[in-house]
């Protein structure tokens, strides 16, 4: 049990790249963090740097209100599962995880108690003779688990540790991990680029992009307030729908028609200090079928029309697909996202508007559709900065 | 439609007679027949090549051990069944060079191993000058063995070699026996460290960073890791380096005949068998030599691959002990 402190803590590479830049996060005792972000913007850096497998270059690092900064990682007390499991191939199971007890020199009739309830807590009993390279995918994710909780670390650090696992199972882990870790209470870091496990795993979530840290905050938080277009586009998926749009007076023209923002919006964009220029960004979920919405809901939001382009139906509610004429978006953090996800090259010459709608609607592909979207929802965002202008923090 | 489903199903039960008519063995379907043609086609100009320059000289060779057959005497050739090996391994300058060939081979691999496994990790780790550090260690086993062998030859001769200048003293170290058989050994060590390095890399690669990252935070130290993870992993490569080298260590020659002629009991089988082969003319007893040692030579490879299970790097899923 500890609580880490990352204070200003910069790694900075020989040949001058800089991959974590003055890091600043408390990770109260116990707490479940989550460090999110695309490839490359220094997640696993920052664990390995709390693990003390890469050395800090600025900053402090301090477990349980000690300086570990110059500490091996042996010292630290801190266990970690890795992306690939690291099992040692030549010992089983249950040499897999007794494998830290033995080099900390504990008695033989202790490591084989520890194991056995290590084994017992996840499902591994009937496993414990076998070799890794006999076991299967979650099997070998469970061993890995094993030999970092047989210790009582203080931490957990674990890295992408689901990821090699196959969608179903994924789930299923994902639903363990977090079970696992309320029942030993211990203070885990999780790094992940997948959005899902980043919402659905933590106490509190880090998104990171180029080596700084975006924003800290619970899953929710952050997914209703995102503090810069980076996070908002980010988190949630499907991700937000961004457009440009111009502000006047409490008034933003965008591709969807003209928005009167609500009271509390325009007071927020007004405390912002907001440009002519904006980007308006609107959630999935956020749009409906006009005609699910009454007269009186009506009014509080905007109605286009447009044509359905593609509709999926995925039981519980409706994904419909339109194309809405509009410029590109000229954007720094939304080229990453897309780069990231592997859709910066799909080419559209239109903007893609994706709604949710619920499965009540009777939408049909190519039907010309009235759709509502809520005025009070819509989020505004400078587009040099990619400030949050409705951030309500 | 209803017919080719019969069709199938009819298909179905005589092929699965076939298999049952088969006793059990499965018939190989069309494709994997040609397949396995074609396989046999590929490797045929090989393994022809193979029959005339190895299968062939072996092959020769045992008939030959089987003869009296002196070229100094050639109306005397006889086929005198297993009289030659009789006459080898009753002999005392047999069994002499091959204490020698044994014990050089275990003392110069055991060497090799402990400073080719440093000298693999060193150029493992090296970041700069990777490329420089790799060729500089390759050097000694880029240059022919007699010309290596001829300037330890001169720099161990008493009077003139400088090394031998730094120990000058007593007795010429290449007339000792001892010191003649340390510099023999130093000369492959020299020779063939490279060759051991080079293998053991190769296992180096095997070994995930991701293990010893993990094992450093299981709390292991530098030597643990090495012990405990490194080695075990790294085992197959190991096995693989340790029999390439002992087979080709035990065949020594050219180091022992350029730096003592193998004189004074210090000849290893290699030279036995060429002074009766080449020197005496004795095709017979020399034939039963290099056949003998072809025996030796199978027999380490036998216990390597049997006994300790050596395989391809990365082929030991099991684990094998």
């Amino acid at each position: 049990m500890a609580e880490i402190v990352l204070d200003k803590v910069t790694k900075r590479y020989p040949d001058g790249a800089l991959a974590v830049s003055e890091a600043n996060i408390e990770i109260a005792d116990g707490e479940f963090i989550i460090l999110v972000g695309p490839s490359g913007c220094g997640k696993s850096t920052m664990l390995n740097m709390i693990a003390g497998l890469e050395d800090i270059s600025d900053g402090e690092l301090r477990i349980d209100g000690q300086r570990v900064n110059e500490k091996a990682p042996k010292d630290r007390d801190i266990a970690m599962v890795f992306q690939s499991y690291a099992l040692y191939p030549h010992m089983s199971v249950r040499e897999n995880m007794a494998f830290p007890l033995r080099l900390a020199k504990v008695d033989d009739a202790t490591v084989r108690a520890k194991v056995d309830e290590a084994a017992e807590i996840l499902d591994l009993t009937q496993h414990l003779d076998r070799k890794p390279a006999n076991l299967s995918g979650g099997q070998r994710q469970r061993v890995a688990m094993g030999r970092a909780i047989v210790r009582s670390p203080k931490a957990f650090l674990m890295d992408e540790p689901l990821s090699n696992l196959d969608a179903k199972l994924r789930v299923q882990m994902r639903t363990s991990v977090s079970k696992l870790q309320k029942q030993l209470a211990t203070t885990t870091v999780y790094v992940t680029h997948d959005q899902t496990e980043a919402m659905t795993l933590g106490d509190r979530v880090v998104v990171l992009r180029g080596g700084l840290v975006q924003q800290i905050g619970s899953p929710q938080f952050l997914y209703d307030n995102p503090a810069n277009l980076f996070v908002a586009g980010f988190i949630g998926s499907p991700a937000m729908n961004f457009m440009p749009a111009t502000l006047a007076d409490g008034k933003v023209t965008s591709p969807l028609g003209d928005v009167t923002l609500t009271d509390r919006v325009r007071q927020l964009v007004e405390a912002a200090n907001a440009n002519r220029d904006v980007i308006m960004g609107v959630r999935p979920e956020h749009f409906e079928d006009a005609r699910l919405i009454d007269d009186a809901a009506r009014g509080g939001g905007v109605v286009f029309k447009s044509r359905v382009e593609v509709l999926e139906s995925m039981g519980s509610d409706k994904y419909a697909y339109f194309n809405v004429d509009g410029r590109h978006i000229e954007s720094q953090e939304l080229a990453e996202l897309a780069a990231d996800a592997g859709t910066a090259d799909a080419g559209e010459t239109a903007m893609a508007l994706v709604t949710r709608l619920s499965a009540a609607s009777g939408a049909s592909e190519g039907e010309e559709l009235d759709i509502w979207f809520d005025a009070d929802k819509v989020q505004l965002f400078d587009p040099e900065s990619g400030r949050n202008l409705t951030y309500s923090g | 439609m209803s017919e080719t489903g019969e069709l199938l199903t009819q298909n179905a039960v005589g092929a699965e007679a076939a298999v049952r008519k088969a006793g059990g063995k499965r018939e190989l379907s069309e494709g994997k027949k040609a397949e396995r043609k074609l396989g046999l086609w590929l490797c045929a100009p090989a393994a022809l090549v193979m029959l005339a320059v190895t299968g062939w000289p072996i092959i020769y060779s045992i008939w030959l051990s089987l003869q009296r057959y002196d070229l100094r005497f050639p109306d005397q050739q006889a086929f005198v069944g297993l009289e030659n090996y009789v006459t080898v391994l009753g002999s005392p300058y047999w069994w002499q060079a091959f204490g020698i060939t044994m014990m050089l081979t275990v003392v110069s691999v055991a060497i090799e191993l402990v400073l080719g496994m440093t000298l693999a990790l060193i150029m493992h780790r090296t970041l700069v000058g990777r490329g420089l550090v790799r060729t500089v260690a390759l050097i000694p086993y880029g240059i022919v063995t007699v010309v290596a062998a001829f300037s330890w030859r001169y720099a161990w001769q008493s009077e003139t070699g400088y090394l031998a200048d730094l120990f000058a003293g007593q007795t010429d170290p290449l007339v000792n026996f001892w010191s003649s058989m340390g510099i023999i050994t130093l000369a492959e060590v020299w020779k063939t460290t490279p060759f051991m390095a080079l293998l053991l890399m190769a296992g180096l690669a095997l070994v995930p960073d991701d293990l010893l990252k993990a094992a450093q935070m299981d709390g292991a130290s530098a030597w643990q890791r090495f012990v405990k993870v490194m080695l075990p992993v790294m085992k197959p490569a190991i096995l693989v380096a340790l029999l390439f080298r002992t087979l080709d260590a035990f065949r020594i020659f050219d180091n022992i005949f350029v730096l003592t002629q193998g004189s004074q009991g210090r000849s290893s089988v290699s030279i036995q068998a060429y002074n009766n082969l080449i020197k005496g003319l004795n095709l017979g007893i020399g034939s039963t030599m290099s056949v003998l040692i072809f025996i030796t030579v199978a027999i380490i490879a036998f216990i390597f691959v049997k006994l300790f299970g050596t395989a391809a790097p990365g082929s030991d899923e099991e684990g094998r002990r």
